[in-house]
Protein backbone atom coordinates (compact mmCIF):
# COMPACT_ATOMS: atom_id res chain seq x y z
CA UNK A 1 0.00 0.00 0.00
CA UNK A 2 1.19 3.48 -0.87
CA UNK A 3 1.00 6.14 1.78
CA UNK A 4 0.90 9.60 0.22
CA UNK A 5 1.69 12.52 2.49
CA UNK A 6 1.18 15.78 0.59
CA UNK A 7 2.73 18.77 2.34
CA UNK A 8 0.15 21.28 1.19
CA UNK A 9 -3.17 21.67 -0.60
CA UNK A 10 -1.72 21.97 -4.10
CA UNK A 11 0.20 18.74 -3.63
CA UNK A 12 -2.88 17.04 -2.20
CA UNK A 13 -4.99 17.95 -5.24
CA UNK A 14 -2.21 16.85 -7.60
CA UNK A 15 -1.90 13.52 -5.79
CA UNK A 16 -5.67 12.97 -5.93
CA UNK A 17 -5.69 13.79 -9.65
CA UNK A 18 -2.79 11.41 -10.32
CA UNK A 19 -4.34 8.67 -8.16
CA UNK A 20 -8.12 8.97 -8.13
CA UNK A 21 -8.26 5.66 -6.24
CA UNK A 22 -6.30 7.11 -3.29
CA UNK A 23 -8.49 7.17 -0.19
CA UNK A 24 -8.22 10.41 1.81
CA UNK A 25 -7.31 9.98 5.47
CA UNK A 26 -8.09 12.77 7.95
CA UNK A 27 -8.69 11.94 11.64
CA UNK A 28 -9.00 8.25 10.81
CA UNK A 29 -11.92 7.70 13.21
CA UNK A 30 -13.98 6.09 10.44
CA UNK A 31 -11.33 4.87 8.06
CA UNK A 32 -8.96 3.26 10.57
CA UNK A 33 -11.77 1.12 11.94
CA UNK A 34 -12.25 -0.26 8.44
CA UNK A 35 -8.53 -0.89 8.01
CA UNK A 36 -8.18 -2.51 11.43
CA UNK A 37 -11.01 -4.91 10.66
CA UNK A 38 -9.84 -5.61 7.13
CA UNK A 39 -13.06 -4.27 5.71
CA UNK A 40 -11.07 -2.20 3.30
CA UNK A 41 -7.60 -2.51 1.75
CA UNK A 42 -7.12 0.55 -0.42
CA UNK A 43 -4.09 0.50 -2.69
CA UNK A 44 -3.29 4.05 -1.58
CA UNK A 45 -3.98 6.28 1.36
CA UNK A 46 -3.80 10.04 0.98
CA UNK A 47 -2.94 11.41 4.41
CA UNK A 48 -4.19 14.96 4.87
CA UNK A 49 -2.54 15.55 8.28
CA UNK A 50 0.14 17.84 6.93
CA UNK A 51 -2.17 19.96 4.78
CA UNK A 52 -2.41 23.12 6.84
CA UNK A 53 -5.08 24.67 4.59
CA UNK A 54 -7.55 22.07 5.87
CA UNK A 55 -6.98 22.98 9.50
CA UNK A 56 -7.86 26.68 9.14
CA UNK A 57 -10.97 28.33 10.50
CA UNK A 58 -11.69 31.62 8.77
CA UNK A 59 -14.30 33.66 10.58
CA UNK A 60 -13.48 36.93 8.88
CA UNK A 61 -14.97 35.88 5.57
CA UNK A 62 -17.45 37.86 3.53
CA UNK A 63 -20.92 38.30 4.97
CA UNK A 64 -20.03 36.69 8.28
CA UNK A 65 -19.50 33.28 6.78
CA UNK A 66 -17.37 30.84 8.73
CA UNK A 67 -15.09 28.85 6.45
CA UNK A 68 -14.35 25.71 8.43
CA UNK A 69 -11.39 23.67 7.18
CA UNK A 70 -12.29 20.05 6.41
CA UNK A 71 -9.97 18.56 9.00
CA UNK A 72 -10.66 20.90 11.96
CA UNK A 73 -11.42 18.50 14.82
CA UNK A 74 -14.76 18.51 16.63
CA UNK A 75 -13.00 19.57 19.83
CA UNK A 76 -12.05 22.91 18.27
CA UNK A 77 -15.57 23.45 16.95
CA UNK A 78 -16.94 22.91 20.46
CA UNK A 79 -14.36 25.20 22.03
CA UNK A 80 -14.17 27.98 19.46
CA UNK A 81 -17.28 28.10 17.30
CA UNK A 82 -20.15 27.86 19.76
CA UNK A 83 -21.36 31.34 19.09
CA UNK A 84 -21.20 31.58 15.28
CA UNK A 85 -22.17 27.92 14.70
CA UNK A 86 -24.36 26.89 17.66
CA UNK A 87 -26.06 23.84 16.10
CA UNK A 88 -22.83 22.45 14.72
CA UNK A 89 -21.04 22.99 18.04
CA UNK A 90 -23.84 21.18 19.89
CA UNK A 91 -23.69 18.32 17.40
CA UNK A 92 -19.89 18.19 17.64
CA UNK A 93 -20.14 17.91 21.40
CA UNK A 94 -22.22 14.73 21.09
CA UNK A 95 -19.70 12.96 18.85
CA UNK A 96 -18.00 9.93 20.41
CA UNK A 97 -15.67 10.82 23.25
CA UNK A 98 -12.86 13.32 23.93
CA UNK A 99 -10.45 11.04 22.05
CA UNK A 100 -12.73 10.86 19.02
CA UNK A 101 -13.43 14.61 19.11
CA UNK A 102 -9.70 15.35 19.19
CA UNK A 103 -9.32 13.80 15.71
CA UNK A 104 -12.67 13.38 14.01
CA UNK A 105 -13.61 16.12 11.57
CA UNK A 106 -16.56 17.48 9.62
CA UNK A 107 -14.70 16.74 6.36
CA UNK A 108 -14.47 13.10 7.44
CA UNK A 109 -18.13 13.05 8.49
CA UNK A 110 -19.07 14.34 5.02
CA UNK A 111 -16.65 11.93 3.35
CA UNK A 112 -18.30 8.99 5.10
CA UNK A 113 -21.74 10.52 4.41
CA UNK A 114 -23.44 8.20 6.87
CA UNK A 115 -27.11 9.02 7.45
CA UNK A 116 -26.15 8.98 11.14
CA UNK A 117 -23.36 11.57 10.85
CA UNK A 118 -24.07 14.17 13.52
CA UNK A 119 -22.70 17.18 11.66
CA UNK A 120 -25.19 16.70 8.84
CA UNK A 121 -28.46 17.77 10.48
CA UNK A 122 -26.73 20.88 11.84
CA UNK A 123 -25.26 21.73 8.43
CA UNK A 124 -28.65 21.21 6.77
CA UNK A 125 -30.38 23.49 9.28
CA UNK A 126 -27.73 26.18 8.92
CA UNK A 127 -27.78 25.97 5.11
CA UNK A 128 -24.06 25.18 4.71
CA UNK A 129 -22.10 24.83 1.46
CA UNK A 130 -19.39 22.23 0.93
CA UNK A 131 -16.30 23.52 -0.87
CA UNK A 132 -14.95 20.71 -3.04
CA UNK A 133 -11.86 21.12 -5.17
CA UNK A 134 -9.72 19.32 -7.71
CA UNK A 135 -6.95 20.35 -10.09
CA UNK A 136 -9.85 21.30 -12.39
CA UNK A 137 -11.04 24.00 -10.01
CA UNK A 138 -13.34 24.31 -7.04
CA UNK A 139 -17.09 24.44 -6.48
CA UNK A 140 -19.49 25.19 -3.64
CA UNK A 141 -22.06 22.44 -3.21
CA UNK A 142 -25.22 23.32 -1.29
CA UNK A 143 -25.49 20.81 1.57
CA UNK A 144 -28.98 19.87 0.33
CA UNK A 145 -27.38 18.43 -2.84
CA UNK A 146 -24.37 16.76 -1.19
CA UNK A 147 -25.76 13.40 -0.07
CA UNK A 148 -26.81 11.01 -2.83
CA UNK A 149 -27.50 7.80 -0.91
CA UNK A 150 -26.45 5.86 2.16
CA UNK A 151 -22.72 6.55 2.53
CA UNK A 152 -22.62 8.22 -0.86
CA UNK A 153 -21.97 11.80 -1.83
CA UNK A 154 -21.52 13.89 -4.97
CA UNK A 155 -17.71 14.14 -4.84
CA UNK A 156 -15.93 13.20 -8.06
CA UNK A 157 -12.97 10.79 -7.93
CA UNK A 158 -10.43 13.56 -8.21
CA UNK A 159 -12.10 15.88 -5.70
CA UNK A 160 -11.34 16.61 -2.07
CA UNK A 161 -13.33 18.60 0.45
CA UNK A 162 -11.46 21.79 1.32
CA UNK A 163 -13.88 23.40 3.74
CA UNK A 164 -17.46 23.89 4.78
CA UNK A 165 -18.95 27.38 4.48
CA UNK A 166 -21.53 28.16 7.13
CA UNK A 167 -23.19 31.52 7.70
CA UNK A 168 -22.72 32.74 11.24
CA UNK A 169 -25.99 32.23 13.09
CA UNK A 170 -28.32 35.22 13.17
CA UNK A 171 -30.85 33.45 15.35
CA UNK A 172 -31.06 30.59 17.83
CA UNK A 173 -30.13 27.08 16.67
CA UNK A 174 -30.50 23.69 18.31
CA UNK A 175 -29.38 20.11 17.83
CA UNK A 176 -30.70 17.10 19.72
CA UNK A 177 -29.91 13.44 19.41
CA UNK A 178 -31.47 10.26 20.79
CA UNK A 179 -29.18 7.44 21.89
CA UNK A 180 -28.85 4.86 24.59
CA UNK A 181 -26.46 6.87 26.73
CA UNK A 182 -24.69 10.21 26.81
CA UNK A 183 -21.30 9.31 25.39
CA UNK A 184 -20.18 7.22 22.48
CA UNK A 185 -23.42 6.56 20.70
CA UNK A 186 -24.40 6.51 17.10
CA UNK A 187 -27.64 8.46 16.91
CA UNK A 188 -30.88 6.51 16.87
CA UNK A 189 -32.11 9.72 15.35
CA UNK A 190 -31.13 13.38 15.48
CA UNK A 191 -32.83 16.68 14.74
CA UNK A 192 -31.56 20.19 14.22
CA UNK A 193 -33.50 23.43 13.90
CA UNK A 194 -32.22 26.88 13.00
CA UNK A 195 -34.21 30.12 13.09
CA UNK A 196 -33.20 32.59 10.40
CA UNK A 197 -34.85 35.84 11.52
CA UNK A 198 -33.30 37.95 8.71
CA UNK A 199 -35.22 35.93 6.11
CA UNK A 200 -38.05 35.02 8.49
CA UNK A 201 -37.56 31.34 7.74
CA UNK A 202 -36.60 28.21 9.62
CA UNK A 203 -34.51 25.27 8.43
CA UNK A 204 -34.30 21.75 9.75
CA UNK A 205 -32.09 18.69 9.45
CA UNK A 206 -32.86 15.10 10.38
CA UNK A 207 -30.27 12.37 10.96
CA UNK A 208 -30.55 8.57 11.06
CA UNK A 209 -34.12 8.51 9.88
CA UNK A 210 -33.78 8.15 6.10
CA UNK A 211 -31.21 6.78 3.62
CA UNK A 212 -29.51 10.18 3.71
CA UNK A 213 -29.67 13.12 6.10
CA UNK A 214 -32.77 15.11 5.08
CA UNK A 215 -34.60 18.36 5.68
CA UNK A 216 -38.20 18.35 6.82
CA UNK A 217 -39.34 20.75 4.11
CA UNK A 218 -43.08 20.49 4.66
CA UNK A 219 -42.55 21.12 8.36
CA UNK A 220 -40.39 24.16 7.59
CA UNK A 221 -42.98 25.62 5.19
CA UNK A 222 -45.76 25.05 7.66
CA UNK A 223 -43.85 26.75 10.47
CA UNK A 224 -42.76 29.63 8.23
CA UNK A 225 -46.45 30.25 7.48
CA UNK A 226 -47.55 30.07 11.11
CA UNK A 227 -44.76 32.40 12.28
CA UNK A 228 -45.49 34.88 9.54
CA UNK A 229 -49.28 34.96 9.81
CA UNK A 230 -49.21 35.10 13.60
CA UNK A 231 -46.70 37.97 13.63
CA UNK A 232 -44.40 35.86 15.80
CA UNK A 233 -41.16 37.23 14.37
CA UNK A 234 -42.30 40.67 15.63
CA UNK A 235 -43.91 39.97 18.97
CA UNK A 236 -41.79 36.91 19.82
CA UNK A 237 -44.54 34.91 21.46
CA UNK A 238 -44.37 31.13 21.00
CA UNK A 239 -46.56 29.40 18.43
CA UNK A 240 -49.78 27.79 19.71
CA UNK A 241 -49.37 24.20 20.98
CA UNK A 242 -51.51 22.90 18.11
CA UNK A 243 -49.08 24.42 15.60
CA UNK A 244 -46.06 22.99 17.44
CA UNK A 245 -47.72 19.57 17.36
CA UNK A 246 -48.40 19.87 13.64
CA UNK A 247 -44.77 20.91 13.03
CA UNK A 248 -43.61 17.83 14.95
CA UNK A 249 -45.94 15.59 12.98
CA UNK A 250 -44.74 16.98 9.65
CA UNK A 251 -41.12 16.49 10.76
CA UNK A 252 -41.88 12.84 11.51
CA UNK A 253 -43.45 12.36 8.10
CA UNK A 254 -40.26 13.63 6.43
CA UNK A 255 -38.55 10.46 7.71
CA UNK A 256 -38.18 7.20 5.83
CA UNK A 257 -36.62 5.22 8.63
CA UNK A 258 -35.71 1.56 8.88
CA UNK A 259 -35.87 -0.97 11.70
CA UNK A 260 -32.41 -1.82 12.94
CA UNK A 261 -30.60 -2.83 16.11
CA UNK A 262 -30.63 0.75 17.34
CA UNK A 263 -34.35 1.33 16.99
CA UNK A 264 -37.51 0.55 15.08
CA UNK A 265 -38.83 2.75 12.30
CA UNK A 266 -41.87 3.61 14.42
CA UNK A 267 -39.73 4.61 17.36
CA UNK A 268 -37.57 6.81 15.11
CA UNK A 269 -40.62 8.61 13.72
CA UNK A 270 -41.93 9.16 17.22
CA UNK A 271 -38.56 10.36 18.53
CA UNK A 272 -38.07 12.78 15.63
CA UNK A 273 -41.46 14.32 16.42
CA UNK A 274 -40.46 14.73 20.07
CA UNK A 275 -37.11 16.29 19.15
CA UNK A 276 -38.78 18.62 16.66
CA UNK A 277 -41.20 19.90 19.28
CA UNK A 278 -38.42 20.31 21.88
CA UNK A 279 -35.99 22.08 19.59
CA UNK A 280 -38.80 24.42 18.51
CA UNK A 281 -39.48 25.24 22.14
CA UNK A 282 -35.78 25.75 22.94
CA UNK A 283 -34.98 27.91 19.93
CA UNK A 284 -38.10 30.01 20.25
CA UNK A 285 -37.51 30.61 23.98
CA UNK A 286 -34.11 32.02 23.02
CA UNK A 287 -35.47 34.21 20.22
CA UNK A 288 -35.29 37.91 21.08
CA UNK A 289 -38.19 39.67 19.39
CA UNK A 290 -36.98 42.80 17.55
CA UNK A 291 -39.58 45.12 19.12
CA UNK A 292 -38.58 44.02 22.58
CA UNK A 293 -42.07 42.57 22.98
CA UNK A 294 -42.50 40.12 25.83
CA UNK A 295 -41.62 36.67 24.63
CA UNK A 296 -42.67 35.02 27.85
CA UNK A 297 -46.36 34.84 27.18
CA UNK B 1 8.42 1.92 5.22
CA UNK B 2 10.55 3.40 7.97
CA UNK B 3 8.90 5.41 10.71
CA UNK B 4 10.63 8.01 12.87
CA UNK B 5 8.92 9.42 15.90
CA UNK B 6 9.59 10.54 19.45
CA UNK B 7 8.12 8.37 22.17
CA UNK B 8 8.22 9.53 25.78
CA UNK B 9 10.98 11.95 24.91
CA UNK B 10 13.20 9.43 23.11
CA UNK B 11 13.70 9.37 19.33
CA UNK B 12 12.59 5.97 18.00
CA UNK B 13 12.67 4.27 14.63
CA UNK B 14 10.62 1.37 13.37
CA UNK B 15 11.44 -0.42 10.12
CA UNK B 16 9.34 -2.39 7.67
CA UNK B 17 6.12 -1.01 8.95
CA UNK B 18 2.96 -1.19 6.89
CA UNK B 19 1.75 2.43 6.78
CA UNK B 20 -1.87 1.42 7.38
CA UNK B 21 -1.12 -0.38 10.62
CA UNK B 22 -2.09 1.48 13.74
CA UNK B 23 0.12 3.52 16.01
CA UNK B 24 -1.04 1.13 18.74
CA UNK B 25 0.45 -1.79 16.84
CA UNK B 26 3.70 0.12 16.33
CA UNK B 27 3.96 0.91 20.03
CA UNK B 28 3.18 -2.58 21.24
CA UNK B 29 4.65 -4.85 18.60
CA UNK B 30 7.44 -2.82 17.06
CA UNK B 31 8.71 -0.67 19.91
CA UNK B 32 8.15 -3.00 22.85
CA UNK B 33 5.84 -0.65 24.73
CA UNK B 34 2.90 -2.82 25.79
CA UNK B 35 1.47 -0.30 28.28
CA UNK B 36 -1.14 0.90 25.79
CA UNK B 37 -3.71 -1.86 25.59
CA UNK B 38 -5.54 -3.31 22.64
CA UNK B 39 -9.12 -4.27 23.30
CA UNK B 40 -11.42 -3.12 20.53
CA UNK B 41 -9.38 -1.50 17.75
CA UNK B 42 -12.36 0.69 16.96
CA UNK B 43 -12.10 3.68 19.26
CA UNK B 44 -14.76 2.47 21.66
CA UNK B 45 -12.83 1.46 24.77
CA UNK B 46 -10.03 4.01 25.20
CA UNK B 47 -7.56 1.45 26.55
CA UNK B 48 -5.08 2.43 23.80
CA UNK B 49 -5.21 6.15 24.69
CA UNK B 50 -1.98 8.13 24.20
CA UNK B 51 -1.00 11.73 23.58
CA UNK B 52 -0.12 12.53 19.98
CA UNK B 53 1.52 15.94 19.70
CA UNK B 54 -0.33 16.79 22.90
CA UNK B 55 -3.76 15.59 21.76
CA UNK B 56 -5.52 12.80 23.61
CA UNK B 57 -6.20 10.14 20.98
CA UNK B 58 -6.98 6.47 20.52
CA UNK B 59 -3.73 5.10 19.13
CA UNK B 60 -5.68 2.32 17.40
CA UNK B 61 -7.21 4.95 15.11
CA UNK B 62 -3.97 6.68 14.12
CA UNK B 63 -2.27 5.25 11.05
CA UNK B 64 1.42 4.58 11.62
CA UNK B 65 2.28 6.80 8.68
CA UNK B 66 0.43 9.70 10.31
CA UNK B 67 2.73 9.50 13.33
CA UNK B 68 5.85 10.24 11.29
CA UNK B 69 7.76 12.97 13.12
CA UNK B 70 5.21 13.10 15.93
CA UNK B 71 5.73 13.31 19.68
CA UNK B 72 3.93 10.49 21.43
CA UNK B 73 3.45 10.02 25.15
CA UNK B 74 2.30 6.66 26.42
CA UNK B 75 1.47 5.49 29.92
CA UNK B 76 5.10 4.40 30.24
CA UNK B 77 5.98 8.10 30.01
CA UNK B 78 3.87 9.07 33.01
CA UNK B 79 6.31 7.55 35.48
CA UNK B 80 9.70 9.08 34.79
CA UNK B 81 12.84 7.47 36.07
CA UNK B 82 14.05 8.55 39.47
CA UNK B 83 17.72 9.03 40.39
CA UNK B 84 18.09 5.31 40.95
CA UNK B 85 16.84 4.61 37.44
CA UNK B 86 13.61 3.06 38.68
CA UNK B 87 10.33 4.61 37.56
CA UNK B 88 8.57 6.79 40.08
CA UNK B 89 4.81 6.80 40.01
CA UNK B 90 3.12 10.09 39.29
CA UNK B 91 0.70 11.56 41.82
CA UNK B 92 -2.14 10.37 39.63
CA UNK B 93 -0.85 6.81 39.44
CA UNK B 94 -0.35 6.78 43.20
CA UNK B 95 -3.92 8.03 43.67
CA UNK B 96 -5.26 5.21 41.47
CA UNK B 97 -3.55 2.68 43.74
CA UNK B 98 -4.58 4.42 46.95
CA UNK B 99 -8.21 4.80 45.89
CA UNK B 100 -8.55 1.19 44.77
CA UNK B 101 -9.21 2.27 41.19
CA UNK B 102 -7.29 -0.65 39.72
CA UNK B 103 -8.79 -4.12 39.59
CA UNK B 104 -7.74 -6.21 36.59
CA UNK B 105 -5.85 -3.13 35.38
CA UNK B 106 -6.56 -3.51 31.68
CA UNK B 107 -8.30 -0.15 31.40
CA UNK B 108 -5.87 1.63 33.71
CA UNK B 109 -3.31 2.92 31.18
CA UNK B 110 -6.00 4.56 29.07
CA UNK B 111 -7.75 6.05 32.09
CA UNK B 112 -4.46 7.39 33.42
CA UNK B 113 -3.74 9.10 30.12
CA UNK B 114 -7.22 10.64 29.98
CA UNK B 115 -7.16 11.75 33.62
CA UNK B 116 -3.64 13.14 33.27
CA UNK B 117 -4.76 15.26 30.33
CA UNK B 118 -7.75 16.51 32.32
CA UNK B 119 -5.69 17.50 35.37
CA UNK B 120 -3.10 19.25 33.21
CA UNK B 121 -5.91 21.31 31.67
CA UNK B 122 -8.07 21.67 34.77
CA UNK B 123 -6.26 21.04 38.06
CA UNK B 124 -9.50 21.25 40.06
CA UNK B 125 -12.11 19.52 37.94
CA UNK B 126 -15.74 19.29 39.00
CA UNK B 127 -17.25 15.80 39.03
CA UNK B 128 -19.01 16.53 35.77
CA UNK B 129 -15.66 17.44 34.18
CA UNK B 130 -14.17 14.17 35.39
CA UNK B 131 -17.05 12.13 34.02
CA UNK B 132 -16.87 13.87 30.68
CA UNK B 133 -13.09 13.52 30.46
CA UNK B 134 -13.31 9.79 31.14
CA UNK B 135 -16.32 9.15 28.92
CA UNK B 136 -14.19 7.58 26.19
CA UNK B 137 -12.73 4.92 28.50
CA UNK B 138 -14.48 1.71 29.44
CA UNK B 139 -13.82 -0.26 32.60
CA UNK B 140 -15.47 -3.62 33.09
CA UNK B 141 -14.42 -4.10 36.72
CA UNK B 142 -14.64 -1.10 38.99
CA UNK B 143 -17.97 0.51 38.25
CA UNK B 144 -16.03 3.78 37.79
CA UNK B 145 -16.71 5.25 41.24
CA UNK B 146 -13.24 4.41 42.56
CA UNK B 147 -11.71 5.77 39.40
CA UNK B 148 -13.51 9.06 39.88
CA UNK B 149 -12.39 8.99 43.54
CA UNK B 150 -8.82 8.56 42.35
CA UNK B 151 -8.98 11.58 40.08
CA UNK B 152 -10.49 13.68 42.88
CA UNK B 153 -7.73 12.46 45.19
CA UNK B 154 -4.97 13.28 42.72
CA UNK B 155 -6.50 16.69 42.19
CA UNK B 156 -6.70 17.38 45.92
CA UNK B 157 -3.12 16.29 46.44
CA UNK B 158 -1.62 18.26 43.61
CA UNK B 159 -3.78 21.24 42.70
CA UNK B 160 -2.13 23.46 45.27
CA UNK B 161 1.37 23.14 44.03
CA UNK B 162 3.01 20.36 42.16
CA UNK B 163 2.03 19.75 38.58
CA UNK B 164 0.38 16.48 37.69
CA UNK B 165 1.88 14.42 34.94
CA UNK B 166 5.38 15.34 36.01
CA UNK B 167 6.00 12.28 38.11
CA UNK B 168 5.78 14.18 41.36
CA UNK B 169 5.32 11.92 44.35
CA UNK B 170 2.74 13.43 46.67
CA UNK B 171 3.42 13.81 50.35
CA UNK B 172 0.15 15.50 51.26
CA UNK B 173 -2.22 13.17 53.09
CA UNK B 174 -5.46 12.03 51.53
CA UNK B 175 -8.36 14.36 52.24
CA UNK B 176 -10.63 13.39 55.09
CA UNK B 177 -13.03 10.58 54.51
CA UNK B 178 -10.93 8.86 51.87
C1 LIG C 1 -15.80 5.36 18.91
C2 LIG C 1 -16.38 6.18 17.81
C3 LIG C 1 -17.46 6.99 18.07
C4 LIG C 1 -18.02 7.76 17.05
N1 LIG C 1 -19.10 8.54 17.35
C5 LIG C 1 -19.65 9.30 16.38
C6 LIG C 1 -20.77 10.12 16.67
O1 LIG C 1 -21.24 10.19 17.81
N2 LIG C 1 -21.29 10.87 15.66
C7 LIG C 1 -20.76 10.84 14.40
O2 LIG C 1 -21.27 11.54 13.52
N3 LIG C 1 -19.71 10.07 14.09
C8 LIG C 1 -19.13 9.29 15.06
N4 LIG C 1 -18.08 8.50 14.75
C9 LIG C 1 -17.60 8.44 13.38
C10 LIG C 1 -16.46 9.42 13.03
O3 LIG C 1 -15.79 9.86 14.19
C11 LIG C 1 -16.97 10.65 12.27
O4 LIG C 1 -17.63 10.26 11.09
C12 LIG C 1 -15.85 11.64 11.93
O5 LIG C 1 -16.44 12.83 11.51
C13 LIG C 1 -14.89 11.14 10.86
O6 LIG C 1 -13.90 12.13 10.67
P1 LIG C 1 -12.35 11.73 10.45
O7 LIG C 1 -11.62 13.00 10.24
O8 LIG C 1 -11.88 10.86 11.51
O9 LIG C 1 -12.49 10.93 9.06
P2 LIG C 1 -11.62 9.75 8.42
O10 LIG C 1 -11.88 8.47 9.10
O11 LIG C 1 -10.20 10.18 8.24
O12 LIG C 1 -12.31 9.72 6.98
C14 LIG C 1 -13.66 9.38 6.83
C15 LIG C 1 -14.03 9.34 5.36
O13 LIG C 1 -14.00 10.65 4.80
C16 LIG C 1 -13.07 10.71 3.73
N5 LIG C 1 -12.43 12.03 3.85
C17 LIG C 1 -11.81 12.54 4.94
N6 LIG C 1 -11.40 13.80 4.69
C18 LIG C 1 -11.76 14.10 3.42
C19 LIG C 1 -11.61 15.25 2.59
N7 LIG C 1 -11.00 16.37 3.02
N8 LIG C 1 -12.11 15.20 1.32
C20 LIG C 1 -12.74 14.08 0.87
N9 LIG C 1 -12.91 12.97 1.62
C21 LIG C 1 -12.43 12.97 2.88
C22 LIG C 1 -12.15 9.53 3.92
O14 LIG C 1 -11.60 9.08 2.71
C23 LIG C 1 -13.08 8.51 4.53
O15 LIG C 1 -13.83 7.87 3.52
C24 LIG C 1 -17.48 7.73 15.75
C25 LIG C 1 -16.36 6.93 15.49
C26 LIG C 1 -15.80 6.17 16.51
C27 LIG C 1 -14.60 5.34 16.22
S1 LIG D 1 -8.27 -0.37 21.41
FE1 LIG D 1 -8.32 1.68 20.79
S2 LIG D 1 -10.14 2.39 21.66
FE2 LIG D 1 -10.23 0.25 22.10
S1 LIG E 1 -9.96 -2.54 36.19
FE1 LIG E 1 -10.55 -4.16 34.90
S2 LIG E 1 -11.31 -3.11 33.16
FE2 LIG E 1 -10.99 -1.53 34.57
Amino acid sequence: MDFLRPADWREALAAKAAHPDAVPLAGGTDLMVELNFDLRRPARLLDLSRVGELADVDTAGEGDTVVLGARVPYRDIVERLRSPLPALALAAHTVGSPQIRARGSVGGNLGTASPAGDAHPALLAAGARVEAASVRGSRLIPIDDFFTGPKRNVLADDELIRAVHVDAARGPQQFAKVGTRNAMVIAVCAFSLALHPHTRTVRTGIGSAAPTPVRARAAEEFLDGVLDEGGHWDHGRPVPPSAAARFAQLAASACAPIDDVRGSADYRRHAVAVLARRTLHWTWSAYPAPQGAASCA
Amino acid sequence: MRLNLTVNGHPRTADDIWPGESLLYVLRERLGLPGSKNACEQGECGSCTVRLDGDLVCSCLVAAGQAEGAEVTTVEGLAPEGEDGAPRLSALQRAFLDAGAVQCGFCTPGLLMAADELLAREPRPADADIREALSGNLCRCTGYEKIIDAVRLASARTADGAAVGQGVTPDAPAPEGR
